[in-house]
């Protein structure tokens, strides 16, 4: 699923990512404000949905090499958390979909989690 | 690479926003150094928990890399309370993390486990009241 389908199924607004990063595509998706949980599973090019709002959100990503995260609810990240994913090339959005209903979103319209 | 290059970071105990900042440098060393991606993410994640545990557990410590043309060894030091039960400590989800640091999105009780998962050999050396040495090695594969 490309980036840019995400953001419209999720309404979703464009805090930082290029027009071209938008097309990208990823091939699964984690939704979790546990930051371990996040890091306990691996998967090539991923989309992380969270309500958690710190900078560790946007180096967790990083580490994983996780090419967008979304916020839920609302959330907004702060400009450090912003400069830091720009830096990372990763594209940030926010969403006033709640968590569930998020996830069953882009999982209901064929993207998967991780395998366990 | 003749013998090894070693790469040593100091992590910051103070400072929770800045936390992973020596896993962010380590992953533009080993990318720069063109070991493999899915090798350069484990030991980044193993890292970036170890260095977040001495953040929250033992108010910051060092990190020590030796890189050599087989393997990657990580040295993780700090000199905070010690790990009174290595066994325990190693349960997923067993943390005697604070709910502030739960609150962080940390504290789950994956961060061992996960820096066991990741890696292919971690031993830990602690000492209650004096600190804990954790050695974590990756072997590279051709």
């Amino acid at each position: 699923m490309k980036i840019s389908r995400i953001k419209e199924l999720l309404e979703a607004e464009v805090i930082c990512g290029e027009e071209a990063d938008l097309e990208r595509e990823v091939h699964s998706a984690c939704g979790s404000d546990m930051m371990s949980d996040v890091l306990a599973y691996v998967k090539d090019q991923a989309v992380l949905l969270t309500g958690l709002v710190n900078s560790q959100v946007i180096r967790t990503a990083e580490m994983m090499d996780m090419v967008c995260i979304v916020f839920v609810r609302s959330k907004r990240p702060n400009p450090e958390m912003i400069e830091i994913a720009k830096d990372s090339g990763i594209v940030v959005m926010a969403t006033k979909k709640r968590m569930y209903e998020a996830c069953g979103t882009l999982f209901a319209n064929g993207l998967n989690g991780a395998q366990v | 690479m003749s013998e090894f290059l070693n790469f040593h970071y100091d992590v910051d105990g103070e400072n929770f926003v800045s936390a992973g900042q020596a896993s962010v440098e380590l992953k533009k060393v080993l990318r720069r150094l063109g070991f493999p991606p899915e090798t350069i993410r484990r030991l980044s994640i193993a890292m970036y928990e170890g260095e977040i545990n001495m953040v929250i557990h033992a108010g910051g410590g060092a990190a020590d890399v030796d890189i050599y043309e087989d393997k990657i060894v990580i040295r993780l030091i700090d000199h905070g309370p010690g790990i009174a039960d290595i066994d325990l400590a190693m349960q997923e989800g067993y943390s005697t993390a604070t709910d502030s640091v739960r609150s962080l999105g940390f504290g789950a009780g994956m961060g061992l486990p996960n820096m066991k998962r990741y890696t292919d050999e971690m031993r830990i050396d602690s000492t209650v009241g004096e600190g804990t040495t954790i050695t974590m090695t990756v072997f590279i594969t051709k």
